[in-house]
C-alpha cells in the first residue's frame, strides 16, 4: 500500500511539474554570414528525440514543450552542426545562426546565389570557371561572352568594355569593392586589372545599382574575390595556358592559407607574354603584350565582423601595331587603300614603340560588423595609384622618352550600412568620399595631354528594397554626387582666342608664356541619380523585371580639356570647357524564364541622353605636317534602344544548345543621324556536350556571326595628294562586312590525388582562319583581325 | 573592433589633412613641343652664280588653329641647275632648335621625298644620302627647263622603308608636308 501511495505520489507530483507543458519554440535558422535564410535546416530536440525541418522561410515551431532545458541540435547540408540548450520557462521566439561550412559557401557566391546588386534590373555573371578557362584573356574579351557587350579595340590586346553601346567613362569597373581609377577616358586604354585575381564578375548593364555609382550610364561591372573560409586549411591553384597565336602564355598561380580562428591570407601572381600576333595572311608588327600581376591580401573573418587588407600590382605593356602609327591624311589614305599593312615585319617578342607601359598599384583596407540592430556596416578604403607611358616613334634625344607620363593618384572612402528594416524591407544608405590628383610629367617634351588636376568627389546614396508580397519585388533609390575640379591648363593662345575663350573665360588665366596659356579653371559638378524598379515572379519560373535608372555624369578630363593632335588616332581633338554634365534616363525589361529545361531572357532597353558628349569631326586642318581631321567633342541628345536575348535548351541529360542575340540602335536625336561607334548586331550560336561521369568531359562549338553595321555617320573627307594631284577620300567610316567565326573548346579533369584535380582544355578559335575586321577595333583601316588560335589550358587545383 | 574602429578614424584623418595640404598648387611648367618642326626653309642657290631662290614654311602653333604662312621669294631662272638646301626649326624654342641636325644624324630613319606637279618644268636629284647609300635629300639639286609654272612639295618621312621607289611604297610617317608655287620665267 505504502508502495501505491508512494508510487501516486511520484506520478503527481510528475504530473504536477508537467502540467505546464504548452511552451512554444518558434525559430528561424540564418547563415551567419549574410543572414540568408536557410531552408531544411535539420532541428533535433534531444530530449524529445523529435525531428523537424526548417520551411521555406527558414522558420520551424516546435510546441509542446515542458519548462526545462533542452538541448536542440541543428544542422544543414552546407552547414557546421550546432547544439544550444534553451531553458524554457514560456513560449520563445529565436533566430539561430549557422555558419556554412566554407568550400561550400564559396561555391554558393560563385553560383551567384547571394545578394542581388538590384533586385530589379539583369544581372550577368561570369563564373570562376569561366574565368580560369580564359586565363589567357583581357577583362574585356571576357565580358564580350556576354549579350549586349562588346568591346571597343585597339588591336587585339587594348579591349574595352562596350555595355549597351557605351563605353569608357560611361561604364563603371569596380574591382572587388573600389571603383577603377585608370584613366578610363581614352578609347585605347584598357581597363587595368588581372582577371586572374578575381573569382566572380557580374555586370550590370545600366545605373540601377546606385551603390557604386551615380554616373555609370552604360553600367556596371563588378569584380570579386571568393571569400576565405573559417577552417584550417591550405589551398591553391596553377594555370597554364599556352596558345599558337602571338606563340606566348599566361601563368598564374594562387595560394590561400586560412585558419579556424578566421585569419587568412592569399597571394597570387600571374605572368602573361606574347609576341606578335597574326591575322590570317600576315604578322602584326609590334603587337605583342607582357603582362605582370600580383596581389597579396591577408585579414580576419569572424562571424560579426572582419577586416582585410591588400596590395596589389598590374604591370602591362602593349605594343601598338607598327602599321598604325601615322602622320597626317595622306598617309591615312595609303594605310586604308593598301589591303596589307604597310610594315609587315617578321615575328618577334620586342615591344617596340608606338607602346603603351601601365602601372596600377592598390592599396587597400575594408572591413565590416554587423550590429543586431542597425544592420552590416561596411567600410572601405583604397589607394591606387595608376602611371601611364605611351611611346611613340620619335627622333633624336626624345627616341626613348614617353609622349605620355601621366600619374593618377585616387584615395577613396566608403562607407556602406546595409540594415534590414523589416522582414520584407531592406534599406542600404552610404557615403563616398574621393580625393584625386592628376599629374602630368612635362619631361616628356611633348605638350600635356590631360592637364594637372586635383578633383574632390562626395556621394551619398539611400536604397529601399520591399518585397510586398511572394511574387513583388519593388526597389526605390537616390543617390547625389558633387564633384570639383581644380585644373591647371595650358591652352595654345591661338586655340584660346580662336574658341572665344579669352572673353568668356577671361577671368581664369594666369600666366602667358610665349605662344601658351596658363589657366585655372575651377568646375563644379553636382550629380543625382535615381533608381526605381519592379521585379514580378509569376508561374513559379518567370520573372519580369523592370527598372529605371536616372545617371548623370561630369564630363571627364579628355572631354574637357583635349587641345591637339591625338596621335594614335591621326587626328586632332578638341573638348569644350563650357561641358556640363550628361544625363541619361534609362528604362529597361526583362523577362526571364527558368526551368529545368529551358532558360532564357530576353531585355529590351531604351537609353535616352541628353547632353551627351559625342566626339566628331567637323574641319580638315592643314598643319606642317600634313593635313589632319578635326573632331570636336559636342553636347547633343541621343536614344540608343536595343534588345539582348539570351537562350539555353538541355536537349538530353548531355547535350545543351545556347543562343545569344544583341542589336542596338543609336541615334543623334539634334542632328538625326546615327551615333558612331555602334556596335553591329549579332548573333552566337553553341552546342556543347558535357558528361559528369566521363571524367567531366566537357566539349563545346560555338559559331558567331557579327553583321555589318549599316547606321553610320559619314565622316569622310576630302584631301589633295600632290602625288596624284587629286583630291581624294579618306574613307572613315565605313564599317567592315558582316563575318562569321567558328570556334570550339573542350576540357576533361583528372584526378591526381584525393585533393588534387588536374583539369586540361584544348581549344580553337577562328577555325576556319577567316580573314575579317570589327567595326569597333579602332586598327581596322590597317590591318585584319586574329587569325586562328589553337590553345592548351592546364589547372591544377588543390 | 576597436582596432577597426581607430584604424578607420586615422585613415579618415589622413584623407582629410592630405586633401587640405595640397591647396597651394604650384604653377607648372609650360612644356615646349621637342619635336615639332614650325618652320622649313629651302635655299635653291643657282650652280653657276645667280639669285638664290627661298622657299620658306612657317607654322609658329603646330596643331593649332592658325594655317601655316608659305612664302616664295622669287621666280626661278630657266634651265638653270641650282643647288638645294633645306633648313628644319623647331622656332618654338628659343634659341631655335635645328631639327636638321636630327634629320642629318638618323639618315638611314629619314627620307626627303619631292613631288612636282604636271606642267612644272623641273627635275631633281639627291646629293646625300644615308650611311647605307640610300637616299637622304636633305641636299638635291633641282634643275629647270623652259618657263612655266606649278608646285613643288617636299615630303619627309620618318621610318620609311628604304631603299624605295617613291612616296607611294615608302610607308613610314609624314613629319613634315610643305607645298610651294613655283615658276619659272
Amino acid at each position: 500500500m505504502r508502495v501505491f501511495i508512494l508510487l501516486f505520489l511520484l506520478i503527481s507530483s510528475n504530473f504536477i511539474i508537467s502540467q505546464n507543458c504548452d511552451n512554444t519554440i518558434t525559430g528561424k535558422v540564418l547563415d551567419l554570414h549574410d543572414n540568408t535564410i536557410l531552408v531544411d535546416a535539420r532541428i533535433v530536440v534531444l530530449e524529445i528525440n523529435k525531428q523537424l525541418l526548417t520551411n521555406e522561410s527558414g522558420e520551424f515551431t516546435i510546441s509542446g514543450l515542458c519548462n526545462q532545458t533542452y538541448t536542440i541540435e541543428i544542422s544543414h547540408a552546407f552547414c557546421l552542426p550546432k547544439t544550444y540548450k534553451i531553458e524554457l520557462i514560456s513560449s520563445i521566439e529565436k533566430v539561430f545562426l549557422l555558419e556554412h561550412h566554407l568550400e561550400e559557401l564559396n561555391e554558393i557566391i560563385l553560383e551567384g546565389k547571394t545578394n542581388n546588386d538590384s533586385e530589379t534590373s539583369l544581372e550577368n555573371k561570369i563564373t570562376k570557371e569561366e574565368l580560369e578557362k580564359s586565363s589567357s584573356k583581357s577583362l574585356g574579351d571576357i565580358l564580350n561572352s556576354i549579350s549586349g557587350i562588346s568591346s571597343l579595340n585597339t588591336g587585339n590586346t587594348i579591349v574595352k568594355p562596350v555595355i549597351n553601346g557605351l563605353h569608357s567613362s560611361r561604364v563603371v569597373i569596380l574591382n572587388d569593392g573600389v571603383r577603377l581609377e585608370d584613366q578610363d577616358w581614352g578609347a585605347e586604354h584598357a581597363p587595368n586589372l588581372d582577371i586572374n585575381a578575381i573569382d566572380n564578375i557580374t555586370v550590370i548593364k545600366g545605373a540601377s545599382a546606385l551603390q557604386y555609382s551615380g554616373n555609370a550610364i552604360g553600367g556596371i561591372v563588378i569584380t570579386e574575390t571568393a571569400k576565405a573560409p573559417v577552417k584550417d586549411s591550405i589551398y591553391g591553384k596553377t594555370i597554364v595556358t599556352a596558345a599558337s597565336n602571338g606563340r606566348g602564355g599566361t601563368t598564374t598561380t594562387q595560394l590561400t592559407k586560412t585558419y579556424k580562428s578566421g585569419w587568412y591570407g592569399n597571394i597570387q601572381g600571374t605572368i602573361k607574354r606574347f609576341g606578335d600576333f597574326n591575322a590570317p595572311d600576315y604578322n602584326l608588327s609590334n603587337t605583342g603584350v607582357y603582362e605582370r600581376s600580383l596581389s597579396v591580401r591577408g585579414g580576419i573573418n569572424r562571424f560579426r565582423s572582419g577586416l582585410e587588407a591588400s596590395y596589389s600590382l598590374y604591370k602591362m605593356e602593349t605594343g601598338i601595331l607598327r602599321a598604325s602609327h601615322l602622320g597626317g591624311a595622306q598617309d591615312q589614305i595609303r594605310a586604308i587603300n593598301n589591303l596589307e599593312p604597310l610594315f609587315v615585319d617578321d615575328f618577334t617578342y620586342n615591344i617596340n614603340s608606338p607602346k603603351q607601359d601601365v602601372e596600377h598599384h592598390i592599396l587597400k583596407l575594408k572591413g565590416f560588423k554587423k550590429f543586431e540592430k542597425l544592420g552590416k556596416l561596411d567600410f572601405k578604403y583604397s589607394f591606387q595609384q595608376n602611371n601611364r607611358l605611351e611611346f611613340d616613334v620619335r627622333r633624336g634625344d626624345d627616341r626613348d622618352k614617353p609622349s605620355l607620363d601621366l600619374k593618377l593618384n585616387t584615395h577613396t572612402l566608403l562607407l556602406d550600412l546595409d540594415s534590414k528594416l523589416s522582414e520584407t524591407a531592406n534599406l542600404k544608405l552610404g557615403l563616398t568620399g574621393q580625393y584625386q590628383t592628376n599629374f602630368a610629367d612635362p619631361s616628356t617634351g611633348v605638350r600635356r595631354l590631360i592637364p594637372d588636376y586635383s578633383e574632390y568627389n562626395t556621394g551619398l546614396y539611400a536604397i529601399l528594397e520591399k518585397q510586398i508580397n511572394n511574387q513583388f519585388i519593388f526597389e526605390l533609390g537616390a543617390r547625389l554626387d558633387y564633384t570639383y575640379l581644380d585644373a591647371l591648363k595650358f591652352y595654345r593662345t591661338s586655340f584660346w582666342e580662336d574658341r572665344g575663350y579669352d572673353s568668356t573665360f577671361q577671368d581664369i588665366v594666369v600666366e602667358e608664356f610665349g605662344n601658351q596659356i596658363l589657366v585655372n579653371p575651377k568646375l563644379n559638378f553636382y550629380n543625382p541619380s535615381a533608381t526605381a524598379g519592379i521585379a514580378y515572379n509569376f508561374k513559379e519560373d518567370f520573372k519580369l523585371l523592370f527598372n529605371y535608372s536616372l545617371a548623370s555624369r561630369a564630363p571627364n578630363p579628355s572631354e574637357l580639356f583635349s587641345e591637339g593632335l591625338h596621335h594614335s588616332a591621326s587626328r586632332i581633338e578638341l573638348g569644350g570647357l563650357e561641358f556640363k554634365s550628361e544625363t541619361a534616363h534609362k528604362f529597361s525589361f526583362t523577362l526571364q524564364h527558368d526551368s529545368d529545361r529551358i532558360r532564357f531572357t530576353i531585355n529590351p532597353y531604351i537609353n535616352l541622353i541628353s547632353d551627351f558628349i559625342v566626339i566628331e569631326p567637323i574641319e580638315v586642318q592643314q598643319t606642317i605636317r600634313g593635313n589632319f581631321q578635326v573632331w570636336e567633342y559636342r553636347q547633343t541628345n541621343a536614344r540608343l534602344m536595343g534588345v539582348d536575348i539570351d537562350g539555353e535548351i538541355k536537349l538530353n541529360d548531355y547535350f545543351k544548345y545556347n543562343h545569344q542575340f544583341s542589336i542596338i540602335k543609336g541615334k543623334d536625336i539634334t542632328r538625326k543621324d546615327a551615333l558612331i561607334n555602334m556596335p553591329a548586331a549579332s548573333t552566337r550560336n553553341a552546342i556543347a556536350y558535357t558528361n559528369k561521369k566521363l571524367n567531366n568531359l566537357n566539349l563545346r562549338l560555338q559559331s558567331e556571326y557579327v553583321f555589318r553595321q549599316n547606321e553610320f555617320p559619314d565622316n569622310n573627307f576630302e584631301v589633295f595628294v600632290p602625288e596624284t594631284e587629286t583630291l581624294e577620300i579618306v574613307d572613315v567610316s565605313t564599317p567592315p562586312d558582316a563575318y562569321h567565326l567558328l570556334s570550339f573548346n573542350s576540357s576533361i579533369d583528372y584526378k591526381l590525388s584525393k585533393k588534387s584535380i588536374l583539369t586540361i582544355g584544348f581549344g580553337v578559335s577562328n577555325i576556319f582562319n577567316t580573314n575579317y575586321r570589327n567595326y569597333l577595333n579602332r586598327l581596322r583601316y590597317y590591318a585584319d583581325d586574329l587569325g586562328r588560335d589553337y590553345s592548351i589550358n592546364l589547372k591544377i587545383k588543390q | 573592433m576597436k582596432n577597426f574602429k581607430l584604424i578607420t578614424l586615422a585613415l579618415i584623418t589622413l584623407l582629410f589633412t592630405n586633401a587640405c595640404s595640397n591647396d597651394d598648387d604650384v604653377t607648372p611648367a609650360p612644356v615646349n613641343e621637342e619635336e615639332i618642326i614650325t618652320t622649313i626653309t629651302v635655299t635653291l642657290t643657282p650652280a653657276g652664280g645667280g639669285t638664290t631662290i627661298t622657299l620658306k614654311t612657317q607654322d609658329l602653333d603646330g596643331d593649332g588653329p592658325n594655317l601655316p604662312v608659305t612664302t616664295v621669294s622669287g621666280d626661278l631662272a630657266a634651265s638653270t641647275t641650282y643647288n638645294g638646301s633645306i633648313e628644319l626649326l623647331n622656332e618654338t624654342e628659343d634659341p631655335a632648335e635645328d631639327i636638321t641636325v636630327e634629320v642629318e644624324e638618323e639618315s638611314d630613319e629619314h627620307q626627303f621625298f619631292y613631288t612636282i606637279s604636271t606642267g612644272l618644268n623641273v627635275t631633281t636629284a639627291y646629293s646625300n644620302f644615308d650611311n647605307n647609300s640610300n637616299p637622304l635629300g636633305t641636299a638635291f639639286t633641282i634643275t629647270s627647263g623652259a618657263a612655266s609654272s606649278g608646285v613643288i612639295t617636299f615630303t619627309l618621312r620618318h621610318e620609311p622603308i628604304k631603299p624605295n621607289t617613291g612616296l607611294d611604297n615608302a610607308g613610314g610617317e609624314t613629319d613634315l608636308e610643305a607645298s610651294f608655287n613655283i615658276a619659272i620665267q
